[in-house]
């Protein structure tokens, strides 16, 4: 983390628009050479904006993808699971909590964000769409899902934007346990009984794909699996937030990273990744695996589905719900403010 | 843009998740830590068999069987929570209710001479042999309930786990200690929440005091005492919750006025849970609970 540059830039945003090239230029130079960008420092609305989305689909995916494991909460099948279980989920509430205090450095709120989500105008990530049908889901998920998740953001840890990359420093080492929870909680079902292990390999079968190709985007070069013209568009989509620190790979690099780390523990699993072009390639040094296609990739979305709908309506009723208690929570705490404020011109010191 | 030491920095954190992996496949039966420091299975070490004691086994068992099933309510909460923050709070209490459970019935099983392990105790039990007390299995209903079905059970809790701290089994008394200390956030949650309804505003302040309302009449069970319990207290093994019941009205009256509400005075007192004899929502609680793991004999988990 080269913080050594962040003290060339100032501060203030009500500058004469001649400065402006003038702040790019420092911002521009900043970014390239690794440093990192605060609250406080001028920023392209470009960046702004790009970050401020990108934050917010990441809090609004933590707090979404405590659903299809939360369901499972009340059925863990033996107390240290459960234990498990609920601090997994609890990490993923804290993750959320993080990554929306980040985006509100940006000037965002995080009313208007959760707003934004229920009315369909933000998303979380559409591998939470698909359901978690069984106690191995929550396994799998944890394996692959969060397995693709700390893939996916291990680089963040060190993207440009500094509250965004101190959120996801801690966020990284806890996503770390849980692909290590989600590993064991396989392991005792391959090692359990035929019909332990026949879950575990019904719930992989199914969480692959969303693991594989919704955690890392669409893809992004033709090697991966685009068109000519999708593959340009998307690599000018990646260009742009890779000159500007936020992201630092392309999909489908980190997609083959996330190959090449689950075949072998899918193997020590004794369980069959559900894709038949899975094999080493010794040449390239990397496992080949089926490219992951628009039509693949919009296959998995699963948009609108009845899973999708539902996730976004439990989160809606959950918030509605809640209203007259978080009114009185504000309620409680203006009267406290006044009271307060009353007592201290009344005893004056 | 990516140099050489990015990569390098990159493949630590991958490696991080790598090697979490590798640590779990060589930690079979060993500790495994969380991010939340989950406690490590007490499954997992062998139970020296100690002395018994039939009636001790039953109140630990009594102990347990609240703390699992409120455990098992708050968890109906979480991703239904009013905020995330609540989402975080109620399932952080849920974790320490699960944590007392496992500590109460593994000794149970020690005590009892059964050889039970937490899990067959948590797993395969019927509904009337659980013995939990009422107020722990009503059902959530609205915030103010549950914040009120809190305020009740926490501020029993902390009385009793401070006066089990006093006991002369160390390893009874050890867990008082710690369990009390915890039950005392929970206490903390509670009462910042039945003010904050209490004086919120006029709707949370009805709700609040209905709330009350619906779980006082099975808070009276909390202290009640049979012949196990006066046979542990006349030994002095641990104490009867009896004694304290005067205190916790003391307390509960404090805050519940503070919030400018009004302490209920039921015409009617519940009991049963004890004896096994719960209310019919019961039911579908323990079903739900157990549901998997009944559902594959022999499994492991
Ligand atoms: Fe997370
Ligand atoms: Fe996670």
């Amino acid at each position: 983390m080269s913080a050594q540059a962040t003290a060339a830039l100032p501060a203030d945003p009500a500058v004469a628009p001649a400065a402006e090239d003038e702040l790019l230029a420092h911002f521009d130079a900043l970014v390239a050479g690794g440093g990192t960008v605060e609250p406080r420092d001028w920023m392209p609305d470009g960046y702004r904006r790009m970050l401020v989305r990108q934050i917010a689909q990441h809090a609004h995916s933590e707090i979404i993808g405590m659903q299809p494991e939360g369901g499972w909460l009340t059925r863990a099948p033996s107390l240290h699971r459960k234990s498990v279980l609920i601090a997994k989920v609890q990490d993923e509430a804290g993750h959320g909590l993080y990554l929306y205090s980040a985006a509100e450095t940006l000037g965002a709120d995080r009313a208007d964000l959760l707003e934004a989500l229920h009315r369909g105008q933000q998303r979380a990530s559409a591998t939470f769409n698909h359901p978690a049908l069984t106690w191995a889901d929550t396994g799998a998920i944890a394996w692959l899902t969060d397995g693709a998740a700390v893939i996916n953001q291990a680089p963040l840890c060190r993207t440009s934007y500094g509250p965004y990359a101190r959120a996801m420093r801690r966020v990284c080492q806890e996503e770390a346990f849980h692909v290590r929870q989600g590993y064991d909680l396989m392991r005792a079902l391959c090692e359990g009984t035929p019909e332990q292990k026949e879950m575990a390999q019904d719930a992989v079968d199914r969480w692959w794909l969303p693991a594989v190709a919704l955690m890392f985007g669409p893809p992004d070069t033709e090697a991966g699996g685009a068109d000519a013209r999708t593959a340009a568009l998307g690599a000018a989509v990646s260009r742009r937030a890779m000159a500007w620190g936020i992201k630092r790979h392309t999909n489908d690099e980190l997609r083959q990273r996330f190959v090449d780390q689950c075949v072998p523990q899918a193997e020590r699993l004794g369980l069959t990744l559900p894709d038949p072009a899975i094999r080493w390639n010794e040449e390239r040094g990397h496992y080949d695996f089926t490219p992951v296609g628009w039509d693949t990739y919009r296959e998995a979305l699963g948009d609108d589905t009845h899973w999708a709908r539902q996730r976004i309506e439990r989160r809606r009723a959950a918030h509605e719900d809640g209203t007259w208690v978080r009114e009185a929570a504000a309620a409680y705490a203006a009267r406290e403010d006044a009271d307060a404020a009353r007592q201290r011109t009344e005893e004056p010191a | 843009m990516t140099t050489s030491s990015d990569i390098r920095a990159d493949a630590a954190v991958v490696e991080t998740a790598a090697v979490a992996v590798a640590v779990a496949e060589t930690a079979t039966e060993t500790a495994t830590e969380t991010a939340a420091d989950v406690l490590p299975s007490a499954a997992g070490t062998p139970a020296e068999a100690g002395p018994t004691d039939p009636d001790l086994a039953v109140h630990l068992l009594r102990l347990g069987d609240d703390a699992l099933v409120l455990g098992q309510r708050l968890c109906e909460w979480i991703t239904h929570a009013p905020t995330v923050e609540e989402d975080l709070a109620l399932s952080n209490i849920a974790l320490d209710l699960i944590g007392h459970a496992r500590t109460l019935f593994t000794r149970c099983g020690r005590l009892d001479g059964s050889g039970r392990t937490e899990d067959d105790l948590a797993f395969t039990r019927s509904e009337r042999q659980f013995t939990n007390a009422l107020l722990t299995e009503l059902p959530n209903g609205d915030f103010a309930v549950t914040v009120a079905r809190q305020l009740a059970y926490t501020h029993y809790a902390v009385l009793y786990y401070e006066a089990l701290a006093g006991c002369p089994d160390a390893e009874l008394a050890a867990f008082g200690a710690r369990a009390a200390k915890e039950a005392a956030f929970h206490r903390l949650h509670a009462d910042r929440w039945t003010r904050r309804l209490g004086r919120g505003t006029p709707e949370s302040t009805r709700r609040m005091q209905r709330g009350l309302e619906r779980v006082w009449p099975y808070t009276r069970e909390l202290f009640e005492e049979d012949d196990v319990v006066r046979r542990l207290a006349a030994a002095g093994t641990v104490p009867s919750p009896a004694p304290l019941h005067a205190r916790w009205e003391q307390h509960v009256t404090g805050v519940v006025t503070g919030a400018g509400l009004t302490v209920p005075a039921p015409a009617w007192s519940a009991g049963g849970g004890r004896g096994g004899l719960h209310t019919e929502e019961f039911g579908p609680l323990i079903a739900e609970l157990q549901s998997v793991h009944r559902q594959f004999p022999g499994g492991t988990w």
